[in-house]
């Protein structure tokens, strides 16, 4: 195996192959009751706790749309430059299972909420465009639990009913780190609009995999294989590694791959046919009686658009236009919305630059270290600003700060007590500096001695000297200032 | 006591307002008759006793101002009641309290009245006879194994055998209508989108829509205010200004525009039949209406694109009937073989031929020459009903092909049954508000029922019409109580 990140190809003796992948990313929709339903959609609630008549299909109970999931998913179509359908039909998509107690599950079809669009991933050797096919809004089913009860499968219908986007790429992606980035930017978006909150260990965000394999050069596609359901994106990523790999040995050894639908067992690590084309099923779709047809008219649409905030993508242009950071620092800064909002309100209060750097620096060391997210942050964005304003004034010297912000971390305290408290004001009274670089001077005669014969290098020697006997606190501008007129 | 049953719905309705009859002496009087007729089979499940406790709380704070101010009714097995066992005619059902009530049951409740029963139908309204129910035939009170027409088999039954002054019924391709036909009483079905259907279990959910059945067209009008109500718990329930429909009853329909369409004077109409309508069409043109031929040119395409949508809904509908969460479950070697063992002993036959024929008309392949051609016929049904509307005010036609059959006569052939709702189906797929009303007899004394067909919404039309032929036709049921010993 051997990879190659610019190109993402598989090599085997003379031939070169290439990966396309697609994906079929499920994402729930933020939102506090179902997509048919009023009841609630709390995560990790009591078993069957979150179940209204409908949301368990009792004789005689209708689906009434949720108006706030319809909104959700046309946010998103916009997020994603998507076409937004101004008539769409849900359908039924028939199957049995413990946990669908409809025998039905309803989803969008032929007719989806949102059309065609677009994301744009930003790799290292520049922007790529990846195409979305769709977006459609869809119900959960709720979950089977087989390890409980020995005899028993149990069902917990919590989930059964909760809307759910799910979004169709094209088949755009040709290597692991756009499939990383893809879903990196594509829940940012989803965050920044408020529709997903992105949670993958929570299942609030999914994908199925599509992987076909074709030599390099040529045009046509390889016959693909659905990896179903996997939950991280180091998953994907391992699923998709293994089955191109295995697809490349299938044709390898003159063998041709079977279309078919594969699941990925993340402790073997490979991928396992669950079901193949001959025996998928016939899920028997036609639109759903219970539901009328969703007419949207552009006035609705142009109203929900008026709410879009800032997107990742503008934001990052604004930050290297007005802000003047490099792509790199934009794209770091706005690819989290909360991240964003954190460095703008530090940067609006202290100093862009400043900001820029402790932020990308320490605070993401600290977050990192942590393993924290930023709205976990212990220090402020408020208190941060103070900090860098501390330095920017010269009361503190930025080595200093880095101390203060270590006590910060522990407990968001205000940086200016903490350099009051802490007596860490800097030194930069002329007179005092003075009375201190003439001590230097008179207790090292060799080594001024050597500095005036031409060792410039002993010049730091003094620096660290004085720094020393202000315990750090000297004003190193007006130590260096000092320290060359009286050396000279 | 006995002679309370004799009184229609408005007639008890307005005893109770001049307080002449209290809620309970016609309650019991229902009750008791209901009680001395259990050879009709016409109920599944009786809530006697909680609904002789209600008369009583009514009686106790009598409020007049109610529509059907402490009346007791018996209603079709198929709409949840809330606390009362709710079968749908069917096994995997058997065991089934609803803890919630349907939006039409209550309105019946709010509007001031009681439930005493569940009336026995077709097993998820399948059939035209009553037969398929898993309680038993029903017998029509008319004559002795005679069937009561069907679906809502129970609900004319117990209707025209006055066990309850009113009731109301399903109808999706007309059970409603023919039973009412068949049993000599009056039979809505509203527009689709009037009565709300949450609550209702799912038979078609396109056509399903829930109507009163009555022995007059003045209860007919009051019991559909009654019921009708916009639901916002139903998508599909319409929003319009509904009529005071008992109130703005009236037989003067001069100038009214009625059509006759051509293409419902099929081959092999009983001569009777023909009489009927001939009858019919003379006593409107004798009330100053006008009489014009028009033309269903699609007509004939109803039944079978009918047989297609409806199936197909429904073998998605019962899909929630699998043992999981309620109702009857078989045990099973494994989740795959309790669904089937609970599937095929909780279903009868005609339900499972109609979930095959819908699995099969929705299967990947076969749905456009199926499904899809099937709506497309569809909208051409609802085209030429709109065509002549542009000329007509409504259209009048038999309610059936033919009068009540024997019990177990065309049991055995499903697709005699079918033809049964030649002239009803239509109205569903086309979503329009239709009346069956009793015009006369066959030659064995059975009755034979007129349809009018109305457009979308106006109600007050049809129920003007019936009205105004029921004053002319002076039809009586000629019934001697030969089930009660």
């Amino acid at each position: 195996m051997s990879k190659n990140n610019k190109e993402y190809l598989i090599k085997r003796d003379n031939n070169e192959y290439e990966v396309v992948i697609g994906l079929e990313v499920h994402a729930q929709v933020l939102s506090e009751s179902k997509l048919f339903s009023a009841s609630p959609t709390k995560f990790g609630s009591e078993p069957n706790t979150q179940v209204s008549l409908v949301d368990a299909a009792f004789p005689g109970m209708l689906p009434v749309i949720n108006e706030f999931c319809i909104k959700q998913a046309i946010k998103t179509g916009i997020g994603l430059n998507a076409r937004i359908n101004n008539r769409s039909i849900f359908d039924r998509k028939n199957y049995f299972y413990a946990d669908l107690p409809q025998g039905y599950q309803i989803s969008q079809y032929k007719n989806p909420i949102v059309g065609e669009g677009s994301i744009t991933l930003d790799m290292p050797e520049g922007e790529k465009k990846i195409g979305i096919e769709r977006l459609h809004l869809e119900q959960d089913a709720g979950k089977s639990i087989h390890d409980i009860d020995p005899k028993n499968t149990l069902v917990d219908l919590n989930r059964s009913g909760v809307a759910l986007m799910e979004i169709v790429s094209k088949p755009d992606l040709r290597s692991l780190d756009e499939v990383n980035a893809f879903i990196k930017k594509l829940r940012s978006i989803m965050r920044y609009l408020g529709t997903c909150d992105g949670n993958m260990q929570e299942g609030s965000l999914r994908a199925d995999v599509n992987v076909s394999v074709r030599k390099k050069g040529v045009l046509e596609l390889g016959t693909r294989c659905e990896i179903k359901n996997v939950n991280s994106i180091k998953f994907m990523q391992m699923a998709i590694d293994y089955e191109a790999n295995r697809q490349v040995d299938v044709l390898e050894e003159g063998g041709t791959v079977d279309q078919e639908t594969r699941l990925f067992d993340t402790k073997k690590n490979e991928t396992r046919s669950m079901r193949t084309k001959e025996d998928a099923h016939d899920y028997r779709y036609f639109p759903d009686p219970d539901l009328l047809p969703l007419e949207l008219n552009d006035e609705f649409i142009e109203d929900i658009k008026k709410d879009i905030p800032e997107l990742p993508d503008e934001k990052k242009k604004r930050f290297i236009e007005k802000f003047k950071l490099s792509p790199y620092e934009a794209n770091i800064l706005v690819s989290d919305i909360e991240t964003s909002k954190y460095f703008e309100d530090v940067s609006i209060k202290s100093d862009i630059k400043l900001a820029t750097n402790w932020i990308t620096g320490e605070l993401f060391a600290l977050l990192n270290d942590k393993s924290i997210e930023i709205t976990e942050c212990p220090i402020s964005s408020e208190n941060l600003a103070k900090l860098i304003n501390l330095i920017k004034d010269g009361t503190i010297s930025g080595k200093i700060a880095k101390n203060v912000f270590e006590i910060m971390a522990d407990g968001n305290k205000d940086p200016e007590k903490i350099v009051e408290e802490k007596g860490l004001k800097q030194q930069s009274d002329p007179k005092e500096l003075e009375k201190i670089i003439d001590k230097v001077v008179l207790d090292n005669p060799k080594n001024v001695g050597a500095y005036k014969s031409g060792k410039d290098k002993l010049f730091g020697f003094f620096v660290g000297q004085v720094m020393k006997q202000s315990n750090g606190k000297a004003n190193p501008q007006l130590v260096n200032e000092i320290l060359k007129k009286k050396l000279s | 006591m006995s002679e309370i049953t004799n009184f229609k719905l408005c007639d008890l309705v307005d005893k109770v307002k001049k307080k002449e009859l209290s809620s309970k002496e016609i309650t019991e009087a229902f009750i008791n008759r209901s009680k001395k007729s259990t050879k009709l089979n016409s109920y599944i499940s009786d809530n006697f006793d909680d609904a002789i406790n209600r008369a009583k709380e009514f009686d106790s704070k009598p409020n007049l101002n109610k529509k059907i101010p402490g009346i007791p009714m018996a209603v079709k097995d198929l709409f949840c009641t809330k606390n009362l066992r709710t079968t749908a005619g069917s096994k995997i059902l058997e065991n089934f309290i609803p803890t919630y009530e349907s939006t039409v049951t209550q309105n019946i409740l709010e509007h001031g009245g009681i439930i005493i029963g569940k009336l026995n139908c077709d097993e998820f309204a399948m059939g035209s006879s009553n037969e398929t129910s898993y309680y038993g035939n029903v017998q029509n009170p008319i004559s002795e194994n005679l069937v009561p027409g069907g679906s809502s088999g129970g609900s004319s039954s117990a209707l025209a055998a006055k066990l309850t002054p009113a009731t109301i019924g399903t109808d999706t391709g007309g059970s409603i209508r023919q039973p009412a036909s068949f049993t000599g009483t009056v039979g809505l079905k509203p527009t689709y989108g009037s009565c709300s259907r949450y609550g209702i279990v799912a038979f078609a959910s396109s056509l399903d829509q829930a109507g009163p059945m009555t022995h007059d067209v003045k209860d007919c009008a009051l019991l559909l205010e009654v019921m009708s109500s916009y639901d916002v718990k139903d998508s599909t329930s319409v929003d319009f200004v509904r009529g005071n429909y008992l109130n703005d009853l009236s037989d003067n329909i001069k100038g009214k525009k009625i059509g006759i369409p051509k293409e419902y004077r099929v081959d092999g109409m009983p001569k009777e039949i023909e009489k009927l309508w001939e009858n019919g069409i003379k006593i409107i043109k004798d009330n100053g209406g006008d009489v014009i031929d028009i033309s269903l040119p699609n007509t004939n395409y109803a039944l079978p694109a009918y047989y297609i949508v409806a199936p197909a809904e429904a073998s998605s509908n019962l899909a929630r009937y699998d043992g999981v969460k309620y109702g009857f479950r078989s045990k099973g070697e494994n989740l795959i073989d309790m669904y089937e063992k609970t599937r095929s002993e909780g279903f009868g036959d005609e339900v499972k031929r109609r979930i095959m024929i819908g699995t099969y008309v929705l299967s990947s392949g076969y749905y456009d020459a199926y499904y899809l051609k099937a709506q497309k016929v569809r909208r051409l049904i609802k085209n030429d009903f709109d065509e002549a509307y542009k000329k007509v005010d409504a259209i009048l036609t038999p309610s059936t092909p033919s009068s009540a059959f024997k019990i177990g006569e065309k049991l055995n052939d499903p697709v005699s049954m079918y033809l049964n709702d030649i002239f009803t189906v239509p109205i569903n797929l086309a979503g329009l508000p239709a009346i069956s009303l009793p015009a006369g007899h066959d030659k064995n004394g059975f009755p034979l029922g007129l349809q009018v067909i109305g457009k979308a919404f106006d109600e007050q039309t049809i129920l003007n019409i019936a009205y105004s032929i029921e004053k002319n036709i002076g039809y009586k049921n000629n019934i001697n109580d030969w089930w009660i010993k």
